[in-house]
């Protein structure tokens, strides 16, 4: 159970759960997505990408509790 | 495992919920230790969610795990991504507990820890998880709408309207009772203000960190800010220990408003990533660490309870908050039982990620199972405490004085036994000039939890540690509630703005965003300043305002989930929402009633501006006026909050009717009539 592969896809998942927290969605499948349907145009780099999604996060009624 | 088995177990389940339930309902002893409530908790949980959540998927609602999801349908990569189903339920987790289930069982507690535990247990099967989980299917099936788009698209435009206005003011309320909490807890403490406004330059510092010298590393960043957040907490002591720095970092009340205020404004209008988002993150980790280790903790330290199970105060007499068991334990406990704040989150992001429709149960209903638990183990951690400490910190100085043999004295003859050297060593324990009438639960919270945590990691000193820690971290995330709250009510000021006056609605547009901005800052800076002047502490009269509006948020969607079975043509279930939402709006409703009409100077707003007026006429000056042109003020507040109360009982009521036309409507209909966007198979 406690293979390396185990262990590298529980921190993969625990990082892309603290991530998604805060509103930053997986960047590899912003790259796949992209890649998929827009190969065309070059995707945003990470940076760019984090920043894209830091400001569309706080545009608009986004809920969040108490 | 064979059938048989599993129905050992489930009856196994059973019986434990209904052993641990009869104990707490029946013992009659000193102390009960928390192990009943939290196996009553779990047990309880367990079945709804395995009978009746699996009940609601499988035969009202019909999840299809077959039909394609927004997130796979409208797949773009940022706002709609497909995602694992665990992550999405940490997403929506984070999202929806708060400070909420955290002060209102505390808040509570003053009733015994049986009221509150019941409300909390059947609230969250029964109505709470049903709407989230509802919400959360309903929007699905909509192209991840928004509750408001959805209720203008099923009930009417005028149902959409009625609804944005009633979540601007709920809006501003709850950004007026929380920063209210901060205010109270960090009032006259030294090493609280101190740690707390460190925050500020730690969010600058990570701020610039993760958009320019390592973008996107989000994990670096969050260490960073954690250890430089507890250095902050460390290094509140010695300057709390200082003479010459002290005063610097000593606030009363009114001052610590005005910054509030002035940072709600400054955050909101500032680049996001600046401040807002830095400190954003920093807070959401902070929060779900800490009430992972709260709840962790309560379960390995098993505290005795020393609460009573039903007080006294039950009749309305209760010094925390005025007002009888029913209606008002129902909407002091809101988030945690059912919260219609909710409703939001669950038509907010969480439908833009799910992979899969037959996940909304588990992260629908299962994330709110998770945040009752959270008020669970709040509710514990109040309980925990000497009850003369509790009573000690919750009422306001108005009725035990701000001395602690006068203190000390009060809460004795209510049945509650303390000594003045009691109250005198907790407050030198937590590090602390004072524990009186340190209102707004987050103190209390903060003291049980020190205790709690003392058990397991104990040391000397630890307790003042563990207190501040807890203080910070509350006032943390109500800040954080507090600047993204005033731009979200910004947004919405615009949108409805937008509709009298057009160029306000230009969000680009800097004087139309500062008009904004200024008016949603006033609006909760205001019913924030009057909360602070309030002899009675404030919270007092905004909790149970927040509350009603919560709640009667929760009423108008679960409205819009009745209407919504109807038009699928699923009649005979309607009562699954009918019910509860008929509860939530007998509890409002009568809750605005008294407010409004309640002969109880303490309860109804026009019969304490009628008491003050009086007096005015006679010449007198009642505390804690101090001259009639103060006594004028507090007449007017009471007839802003008459008035708000006014406007949320009708906002609620023309929405009844209109969903009752929609209901009766599609009724009549011989097909389903639900606007669902066409089925697409994954």
């Amino acid at each position: 159970m406690w293979q390396p592969d185990f262990l590298s896809s529980i921190w993969k998942r625990a990082r892309q759960t603290a991530r998604s927290i805060i509103g930053v969605p997986d960047y590899d499948a912003y790259l796949r997505h992209c890649h998929e349907h827009h190969s065309g145009q070059t995707p945003m780099s990470y940076a760019e990408f984090f920043a894209e999604r830091q400001t569309a996060r706080y545009k608009g009624t986004g809920g969040r509790c108490c | 495992m064979s059938k048989l088995l599993k129905k050992f177990f489930w009856l196994l389940v059973a019986a434990l919920a209904a052993s641990c339930l009869a104990v707490l309902a029946l013992h009659r002893g000193e102390t009960i230790n928390a192990a009943w409530v939290i196996g009553a908790t779990v047990a309880i949980q367990m079945i709804g969610y395995r009978f009746y959540s699996r009940y609601l998927a499988d035969k009202v609602l019909g999840l299809d795990g077959s039909r394609a999801t927004p997130a796979v349908l409208r797949n773009d990569g940022l706002d709609y991504v497909p995602t694992d189903r665990w992550v999405v339920f940490g997403h929506h987790f984070a999202a929806i507990a708060g400070a909420g289930p955290l002060v209102g069982p505390v808040l509570a507690a003053q009733m015994g820890y049986l009221p509150g535990l019941l409300w909390l247990l059947f609230g969250v099967v029964l109505a709470g998880a049903v709407q989230d989980f509802m919400m959360l299917f309903f929007s699905l099936r909509r192209g991840g709408g928004s509750l408001g788009e959805m209720i203008r698209h099923e009930i009417g435009p005028a149902a959409g309207t009625i609804t944005l206005i009633g979540i601007l003011m709920i809006m501003m309320i709850l950004l007026a009772v929380l920063a209210l909490v901060v205010v109270k807890a960090l009032a006259i403490s030294p090493w609280g203000t101190f740690t707390v406004a460190m925050t500020i330059p730690i969010a600058l510092l990570m701020g610039i960190y993760i958009r320019y010298l390592r973008p996107g590393r989000v994990l670096e960043v969050s260490i960073l800010g954690l250890v430089l957040l507890l250095l902050s907490i460390h290094f509140g002591g010695i300057v709390a220990a200082n003479p010459d720095w002290a005063p610097l970092f000593t606030f009363d009340g009114k001052a610590l408003a005005w910054m509030l205020i002035a940072y709600g404004f400054l955050a909101s209008v500032l680049p996001v990533w600046l401040l807002l988002a830095p400190r954003d993150y920093l807070s959401t980790f902070l929060k779900l660490g800490t009430v992972l280790l709260l709840a962790v903790a309560v379960v390995i330290a098993m505290p005795q309870l020393h609460m009573p199970a039903v007080t006294q105060f039950i009749d309305g007499s209760g010094p925390v908050f005025a007002g009888s068991l029913f209606p008002f334990l129902f909407i002091t406990i809101a988030c945690g039982a059912v919260s219609g704040w909710h409703a939001l989150v669950s038509s907010g992001t969480t439908p833009k990620l799910l992979a899969n429709e037959a996940d909304a149960r588990m992260v629908g209903y299962g994330a709110m199972l998770m945040e009752c638990f959270v008020a669970v183990t709040a509710l514990i951690a109040a309980c925990a405490l000497q009850p003369g400490v509790y009573f000690a910190m919750n009422s306001p100085a108005a009725i035990i004085g701000s001395d602690v043999h006068q203190a000390a004295a009060t809460i004795s003859q209510w049945g509650f036994v303390i000594t003045p050297e009691m109250l005198t060593q907790t407050a030198d324990q937590i590090g602390e000039t004072t524990i009186l009438s340190r209102t707004g639960g987050a103190p209390t919270l903060a003291v049980g939890m020190a205790q709690i945590l003392n058990q397991i990691f104990s040391g000397t000193g630890m307790l003042a540690f563990w207190y501040h820690y807890a203080i910070l971290f509350e006032a943390l995330f109500i800040l954080t509630t507090v600047d993204a709250g005033t731009r979200i009510g910004r947004f919405l000021i615009q949108d409805l703005g937008g509709m009298v006056w057009a160029p306000l609605k230009r969000t680009d547009s800097w004087l139309a965003n500062i008009f904004a901005t200024g008016l949603c800052v006033s609006a909760w800076g205001y019913f924030l300043y009057q909360g602070v002047i309030d002899p009675l502490g404030g919270i007092n009269t905004l909790w149970p305002l927040f509350g009603m509006a919560n709640q009667m948020l929760a009423a108008i969607a679960l409205t819009f989930a009745t209407v919504c079975l109807v038009k699928m043509k699923r009649e005979r279930f309607i009562w699954i929402t009918l019910i509860p939402t008929i509860w939530l709006v007998i509890c409002t409703l009568v809750t605005g009633w008294m407010k409004l009409f309640s002969e109880d100077v303490r309860i109804g707003f026009l019969a304490h501006a009628r008491k003050f007026s009086e007096a005015i006429d006679s010449g007198t000056v009642l505390a804690p006026a101090k001259s009639l042109e103060e006594m004028h003020r507090v007449v007017q507040n009471d007839y802003v909050d008459a008035t708000l109360t006014v406007i949320l009982m009708a906002l609620v009521i023309s929405l009844l009717v209109l969903g009752l036309r929609a209901a009766l409507k599609a009724y009549k209909s011989q097909t389903a009539t639900a606007q669902e966007t066409p089925y697409v198979a994954a």
